[in-house]
């Protein structure tokens, strides 16, 4: 930081700063660049959901409000009960499928059978969803479709209204299903062996010859 | 056309992508046989005693493409994708070509795309960044507005926690490319993370800053505070020119070492909070189940990896005689120090030459000295950082994460080298 190019505001804030800032421990250049966002500027583009509840926008709707817009706007991917079409991601099911593991089965990672929290679920539809309009939806069609989902999970009932004060309360199968991360999870330091190393080199495995149909939904999916 | 001609070199595509492709994409297959490295049939015309043709007459004048693109004989050394692998073009990936690059540096044109909601094309004119939440004030910025504070370059390798991904159950891919090109490493230019939020002033409660892009997707994720005042960048420079639209222009997040679904691109908003927001992409996405069905959360840093970049099975060896065992190394906790490459499936290793510069969070190019001798052989490398960390052998990783995690794999990759010189993706048993 430059003092000397600092007009006094900007020295004012920046001791300020150097107060109030533990994280960032000096105070920043007061450059006078950028305006200052309206409140409804900002309050556009925030619209992102914790799984506290803060950022859900007032609104309400029920899974069999949802249906009929689910089945509009989301089923030609999702499939009619949420058991996804071609490599489009299923919403629904796969409980107790976690722990599966290739060759014998595999895991099958919904909504319902995956993901912790319901706030996700809100802020997902409503940023990027329905894929090809996202941003389209209202917040009483996100909480109506969102409902037909859960619906789908057999989370919510048909009939069970959401609304901006109970979403985030929905309890989640999988809630407690995530631990931290605790890599480094295989052998670290020591010198590795150079020479001579005990090691079974037979080849179990090849490339060139798999002939996999990639329909089968039998391989791990990007999406 | 004698120049498409060959004299030799095998079917390198993925078979599965042949399948799909051979009707309808008989360049694509033609592009990747140009990459195979076998020695193509030369016209004896241009060769000595002969002068050759383009001695004798003049070339293209000084403007003929002023944007340079690379002679037309690399045409073959582009991105690819695997279309089955996704429901979607918009929300899918393509991959570096790993085998066709020199050095460390990944040429713009080349850094593998993941867009989640297609490749967003935005008037920096119409583009904003908003910084705000637990700040003492907040701030709307231009790009403009940021190219006239302090800039900061910096080498970063950018590797997408996917990458690798197909390979956790066994050998699947037959292709550097796309087992391994999902990485690229570009030098970086923009305004530190640090100094914009030293400006717009942190309040003490902030801990976790959640980063939104501008596209269809909106993306988001949650970023601990203490590494956004590390290392993070807003960047709009990569290579010495401004960002790709692909790689998030006008402006995108750069963040070291972490997984780069985090490098948020078309940045348009940093929101300061006090606690995570469990986004879509950092719950039922980017988290690594586990064997006995919980899953990591929050694995963001990239560990030590390595794999040989030729021999691949895009590029075969010609005969027995010298050749040099080339490959990338990287870290997300700093620098490489070491990388050791075996022939013989990990039984003996010789520690490779490191090529400068050997830098933090950075791709590092590495070499080895190979009289091959015309006999089958195991290729395979291990990278360790400057941690102590050793990358493991797959073997290794699947113990402890079994086969479904999908993300963060970073065993070694072997290759198996026939006695034709050809070059298969495969997995070896190493211990019972």
């Amino acid at each position: 930081m430059s003092v000397s190019n600092m007009r006094p505001e900007g020295l004012v804030f920046g001791l300020a700063a150097l107060v109030l800032l533990p994280f960032s421990g000096v105070a920043g250049e007061d450059f006078g660049l950028g305006v200052t966002p309206t409140p409804e500027q900002i309050a556009g583009w925030d619209k992102d959901v914790r799984p506290d509840g803060v950022g859900l926008p007032p609104g309400r709707g029920t899974a069999a409000e949802g249906e009929p817009l689910y089945l509009e706007k989301c089923a030609v991917c999702h499939g009619e009960f949420g058991e996804g079409i071609d490599r489009w991601p299923v919403l629904a099911g796969g409980f107790d499928t976690l722990k599966h593991q290739w060759p014998e089965g595999r895991p099958e990672k919904t909504v319902g059978s995956y993901w912790p929290y319901s706030s996700t679920l809100f802020d997902y539809i409503w940023r990027a969803m329905p894929f090809p309009e996202p941003k389209s939806l209202t917040p009483d069609e996100v909480y109506a479709i969102a409902a037909y989902v859960l619906y789908l999970n057999d989370i919510v009932g048909y009939d069970e209204e959401l609304n901006q004060d109970n979403f985030a309360k929905i309890a989640m199968p999988n809630r407690d299903g995530f631990v931290p991360d605790t890599r480094p999870d295989v052998p670290v330091g020591g010198e590795p062996c150079m020479k001579d190393c005990p090691v079974d080199t037979t080849i179990i495995g090849r490339a060139a010859p798999l002939q996999v149909t990639p329909e089968d939904k039998k391989e791990p999916a990007v999406d | 056309m004698s120049r498409e001609k060959r004299e030799g070199g095998g079917l390198l595509l993925p078979r599965r992508q042949f399948v799909r492709t051979v009707a309808g994409s008989a360049a694509m297959l033609a592009g990747s046989l140009a990459g195979a490295g076998t020695a193509r049939a030369a016209n004896p015309d241009n060769l000595p005693p002969n002068e050759p043709e383009w001695a004798k007459a003049l070339g293209p004048g000084v403007d003929a493409t002023p944007y340079g693109m690379p002679v037309s004989y690399e045409a073959h050394v582009v991105r690819r994708w695997v279309p089955w692998l996704t429901a979607s073009s918009e929300s899918s990936v393509n991959f570096t070509p790993l085998q066709d690059l020199h050095g460390f540096v990944t040429p713009n044109g080349l850094c593998f795309e993941r867009h989640h909601g297609g490749r967003a094309e935005i008037d920096p004119a119409d583009h904003r960044l908003i910084i705000h939440g637990l700040v003492e004030r907040p701030i709307m910025l231009t790009v403009d507005d940021l190219k006239r504070m302090p800039s900061e370059s910096h080498f970063y390798f950018c590797e997408c926690a996917a990458n690798s991904g197909m390979e956790w159950r066994s050998a699947q891919l037959n292709s550097v490319q796309f087992t391994h090109g999902m990485v690229h490493c570009a030098q970086y230019t923009g305004v530190s993370l640090r100094t914009l939020l030293d400006y717009v002033g942190l309040k003490p409660n902030a801990k976790w800053v959640l980063a939104e892009g501008a596209d269809a997707a909106a993306m988001t994720r949650s970023i601990p505070i203490e590494k956004a005042l590390d290392d993070c960048m807003v960047a709009y420079g990569q290579n010495g020119e401004a960002l790709r639209a692909e790689q998030g222009y006008p402006i995108r997040l750069v963040v070291p070492g972490f997984e780069a679904n985090m490098w948020v691109k078309w940045l348009r908003r940093l929101e300061i909070g006090d606690q995570p927001w469990y986004t879509r992409e950092e719950t039922s996405k980017y988290t690594d189940l586990l064997p006995d069905g919980k899953a990591r959360l929050f694995t963001w840093v990239m560990e030590a990896k390595s794999v040989v970049t030729f021999p691949c099975p895009e590029k075969p060896l010609n005969g027995p005689g010298y050749y040099t065992i080339r490959g990338l190394a990287w870290s997300g906790y700093g620098r490489i120090k070491r990388v050791d490459v075996s022939v013989d499936g990990g039984r003996n290793w010789q520690t490779a030459k490191l090529v400068e510069p050997v830098l933090p969070k950075c791709l590092t190019r590495f070499e080895l000295p190979w009289r091959w001798n015309g006999e089958g052989a195991l290729v395979v490398s291990r990278a360790i950082d400057e941690t102590g960390y050793v990358q493991p052998t797959m073997y290794e990783l699947q113990k402890v994460r079994g086969v479904e995690s999908i993300y963060h794999n970073n065993g070694q990759q072997v290759w198996e080298v026939k006695p034709s010189g050809e070059v298969e993706n495969v997995r070896l048993k190493y211990a019972s």
